[in-house]
């Protein structure tokens, strides 16, 4: 299922028949997806559907899955945790890795970008949570990614730090057409940032959802709520009268 | 944080009746030794302590001041120093060497822990007759001596140090392209570096009681002969004076090993303060 992309062109990411069990319990079973260049595309699927575990074997890190799956080397990933090495100061965390000329001023940038240039010097404890994690957007902006693999980026944050970094992904993305998949549990941060949308049930794609609003977008948006409802039934939450907060 | 670098001008009067308290808290701290010190001090001058029993502690002074002018003390202050730098060297590497080997591998892991596990539940001290029997009497037992007390604390703290890391610290490390030396260097040694220094001052510890125990049999020189040779004579004095060295040389060592530590390990400061 979901194996042509939205615009038709060669995809950046692919993935075959991908399979993976934990013991007697199957997560994925046989699961394919796309990603043309420069689209976003969100992962949806209620706790424990396997998300995650996409993710991680698209990002190289499971060697025990089966199936086919083509990701560009130049790919960066961005875990729910920062996961910045806590004896690096900021700076040396964002070019943890990275190889070629000006690795300085390509790191300073980097943390321009994402608004935290006079943080360089710090350690990672010095830092709140939403700025910990814009280092690690900068750790993977810095690889310059053909495509970003992005775990629940926001899940950890508290509510307005997420919408802002929300509204600097979208700019990040604006400026460096990079290609993304986001795992997210949130449907309403699927609807706003990305051009398409998959959900994960019993170990398949059991939806696609072409997200086609304008951007910029917002939740109250007329388009929004139809689309919503309908992710939203489609993850098993029946939509009442009810309005999430 | 940001707001935090430029703090409104009434904040920055707050620190200060703070520190002055922690200041008045290590004035306090000093007077119970100095009480007990003058109470030695005087309990021996006023003859109620003899002074075969325990000599004064001006005494004990003025006997290190004349064994530190005749060059007696630097040289068995030496012979000690070189056996416990040697032991420890030994024990030392081989610690890190066997432990990084059972920390990163399964199968050193198989193969290493097992016997070490085993071999740590022997009171290494209780080990110097079989010692006598295998290296004989002489420098090498009391290396080997240094050497086995520092090895178990050392190894303990290094392979557990490996074992803690947060494995998605590695993960993360690999996303970023950093192969396994690069992992090991970025990511594995800071990460196992708290434990390897909490492993090196209990090695160090160790390494003094080995010392101390190893040189009472059959020495020629170093601090524990000084102390054995003045007992023959009844000096208590230089017994005593012998006692105040390795106390020093275990503060020192501690002292000097932490200095170390708050520099390494700036980036906990750091963790500490947020």
């Amino acid at each position: 299922m979901a194996a042509r992309t939205e615009s038709g062109l060669t995809p950046v990411v692919t993935a075959r028949e991908v399979r993976r069990s934990f013991g007697a319990a199957t997560v994925l079973d046989g699961v394919g997806l796309s990603i043309a260049p420069g689209e976003v595309v969100a992962l949806l699927g209620g706790s424990g559907s396997g998300k995650s575990t996409l993710l991680r074997i698209l990002a190289g890190l499971d060697p025990e899955a089966h199936g086919t799956v083509s990701v560009p080397r130049e790919h960066a990933v961005v875990f729910q945790e920062h996961r910045l090495m806590p004896w690096k100061r900021v700076a040396d965390n964002v070019a943890l890795g990275v190889t070629g000329r000006d690795v300085a001023a390509r790191t300073a940038a980097a943390l321009a970008e994402v608004g935290l240039a006079d943080r360089a010097g710090a350690w990672p404890a010095e830092l709140s949570g939403g700025q910990a994690q814009r280092v690690a957007f900068a750790r993977a902006l810095v690889r310059e990614p053909r495509v970003l693999l992005l775990d629940e980026p926001f899940g950890a944050l508290d509510a307005l730090t997420r919408l802002k970094m929300q509204d600097l992904f979208g700019r990040l993305r604006d400026r460096h057409g990079f290609a993304a998949l986001l795992v997210t549990h949130d449907v309403e941060e699927a609807l706003l940032l990305a051009d398409r949308a998959l959900v994960l049930e019993d170990g398949r794609i059991a939806e696609e959802l072409i997200i086609d609003l304008d951007r910029p977008r917002a939740p109250d948006d007329a388009g929004f709520g139809p689309l919503r409802r309908r992710l939203l039934e489609r993850l098993g939450v029946p939509v009442g009268g009810r309005t999430r907060g | 944080m940001t707001a935090l670098a430029t703090p409104p001008a009434a904040v920055t009067g707050t620190p200060a009746p703070v520190r002055r308290r922690a200041r008045r808290l290590r004035w306090q701290r000093a007077v119970s030794p100095i009480v007990l010190l003058a109470a030695w001090e005087a309990l021996s001058r006023g003859g109620v302590l003899s002074p075969d029993k325990l000599p004064a502690p001006s005494t004990v002074l003025q006997t290190g001041w004349r064994l530190a002018a005749d060059g007696t003390l630097g040289a068995h202050l030496a012979d000690s120093l070189t056996r416990a730098a040697a032991g420890l060297l030994i024990g030392g590497v081989l610690a890190l060497a066997l432990g990084a080997a059972a920390g990163l591998l399964r199968l050193g892991d198989d193969a290493i822990d097992p016997p070490v596990q085993m071999a740590r539940m022997l009171p290494h001290l209780a080990l110097v007759p079989l010692l006598i029997i295998w290296v004989g009497i002489g420098e090498s037992m009391k290396i080997t001596l240094v050497a086995l007390g520092a090895f178990f604390p050392l190894y303990f703290n290094v392979y557990a140090g490996i074992r803690d890391i947060d494995e998605r610290l590695v993960e993360a490390a690999r996303t970023c392209g950093l192969g396994t030396w690069a992992r090991l260097r970025h990511v594995i040694l800071p990460g196992a570096m708290p434990s390897l220094f909490l492993g090196l001052r209990l090695a160090i510890g160790a390494a003094w009681l080995s010392l101390v125990v190893g040189e009472q049999t059959n020495t020629q020189n170093g601090i524990g002969f000084l102390m054995m040779e003045a007992r023959e004579f009844s000096q208590t004095d230089v017994v005593v004076l012998g006692l105040f060295v390795y106390a020093a040389l275990g503060l020192l060592s501690d002292l000097l090993l932490r200095a170390l530590e708050r520099r390494v390990l700036q980036w906990r400061r750091g963790l500490r303060a947020a």
